[in-house]
């Protein structure tokens, strides 16, 4: 090796940056070069010396204390941001569940209203000739009969062999709206089972009592159904089987 | 701003090279308070950026940042400084006096003295190999320099060290020998 073409070599070998290879050659060529074992001596006293000399200027305590602070304060920064975030996300959620709230209490409030004008609309039918305006025991009679009267065409079947004899139809008028109202007899009992398409109101479905009266409400397919009659919940509920069948 | 959890990690791998910042700058200002100033601004960067930083070599990471910080502040306040590259000729010293080499060597004004007279350039290989610790691809990164470049202005920094020290420190071993 050409000690002219070795002083970055030399700094390298010095350095621990020589791969094995170039180590091995380095050294070598140092055992007959009194030169660079010479330089290396130089190298090395250079580095002691510079070691020695304490030349290495630390962080300050004051300095690794403003430091923090200013981590701290950036920190406590990104936690203002997050809460100036928080506050309009939590009303937005406040009006949420206000929103909601409304929405369920005024759906209640129709679903009770609802029921209301059902049970009226029921006790009306059974006021002498108030019961039907088509009065037939033939579904295909009754249903025609609907026919230009509804911009609906209810479902109508007759349940004769069920203890559900179909006894006619009308129409009737609930929350300002036509609906049709099919009447099925129970042994000595009326029930009324009034449908109407499913608009913009909210589905009501599920079963109570009131003023004397059951009630069974359900929704199928965009179809509204409600049973109002002095017939218990569990008659209801056979005959709504018979209608959804 | 940066997560919590970066915060934490921020903490973790960059705060404890605090100590490798204050010194770089201390050695390319010649300022110990400057050299505070400017290591804490470029913390402070290196937090903000934090988010850019990919892994490895924290340390390197940050020295980075703290070189081209003590940089612009040269450029700023001596533009001749930061331009001037290694010339050999602007450092010739005086003949060597090799019987006062060793006590030099082990003198610590002499030797804060000589480091200091070095350029800039030459100054931060120094400092980053010797104070620091740092290897050459280390280096390679913090000065943004092929490690070919860092291996060829190492030794000419050292030698031109040697040299202010009292002429050429290889031969002054020689000598001892």
């Amino acid at each position: 090796m050409n000690c002219e073409l070795s002083a970055t070599t030399l700094h390298g070998y010095f350095d621990g940056e020589l791969d094995a290879v170039r180590a091995a050659e380095f050294e070598k060529h140092m055992a007959s070069c009194a030169n660079c074992q010479a330089s290396l001596k130089g190298l090395r006293s250079l580095r002691v010396g510079l070691q020695k000399a304490d030349l290495y200027q630390g962080a300050s305590i004051r300095l690794r204390s403003k430091i923090a602070e200013e981590l701290g304060s950036q920190g406590r920064g990104s936690s203002r941001k997050w809460k100036s975030f928080l506050v309009p996300a939590l009303s937005m959620v406040i009006l949420l569940i206000a929103v909601w709230a409304a929405v369920i209490t005024q759906h209640r409030a129709y679903s009770v209203r609802l029921q209301a004008e059902l049970i009226d609309a029921h006790v009306r039918s059974l006021q002498p000739g108030h019961l039907t305006d088509v009065q037939s025991t033939d579904q295909h009679t009754v249903k025609p009969w609907f026919d230009g009267k509804l911009d609906f065409i209810p479902p109508v079947g007759d349940f004769s062999a069920q203890g559900f004899p179909l006894l006619g139809g009308r129409l009737d008028v609930i929350e300002g709206r036509n609906v049709a109202a099919l009447v099925y007899g129970r042994r000595k009992h009326l029930i009324n089972l009034f449908v109407w398409p499913e608009g913009k109101d909210p589905a009501v479905s599920g079963e109570g009592s009131r003023q004397g009266y059951n009630w069974l409400s359900w929704r199928a397919g965009d179809m509204q159904f409600c049973l109002v009659s002095d017939v218990s919940l569990t008659d209801l509920r056979e005959l709504q089987q018979l209608v959804q069948h | 701003m940066l997560p919590a959890q970066d915060k934490t990690r921020f903490e973790q791998l960059v705060l404890p090279h605090v100590d490798a910042a204050v010194n770089l700058a201390r050695w390319l200002l010649r300022n110990p308070e400057d050299a505070e100033d400017v290591a804490q601004e470029a913390v402070l960067r290196a937090y903000r950026f934090f988010s850019g930083f990919r892994g490895g070599d924290a340390r390197a990471w940050l020295l980075q940042i703290v070189r081209n910080s003590c940089y612009t502040w040269l450029e700023k306040r001596m533009p001749a400084e930061s331009v001037m590259e290694f010339n050999e000729e602007l450092h010739q010293v005086a003949s060597p006096n090799p019987e006062t080499i060793a006590v030099q060597v082990s003198d610590r004004a002499k030797l804060k003295a000589a480091l200091e007279s070095l350029p800039v350039r030459a100054r931060e290989v120094i400092v980053l190999r010797e104070l620091e610790g740092c290897s050459y691809k280390e280096i390679s990164e913090v000065a943004g320099i092929p490690i070919g470049t860092v291996m060829s202005t190492l030794s000419r920094a050292r030698e031109k060290l040697a040299q202010i020290l009292g002429g050429n420190a290889a031969k002054e071993a020689s000598n001892e020998l």
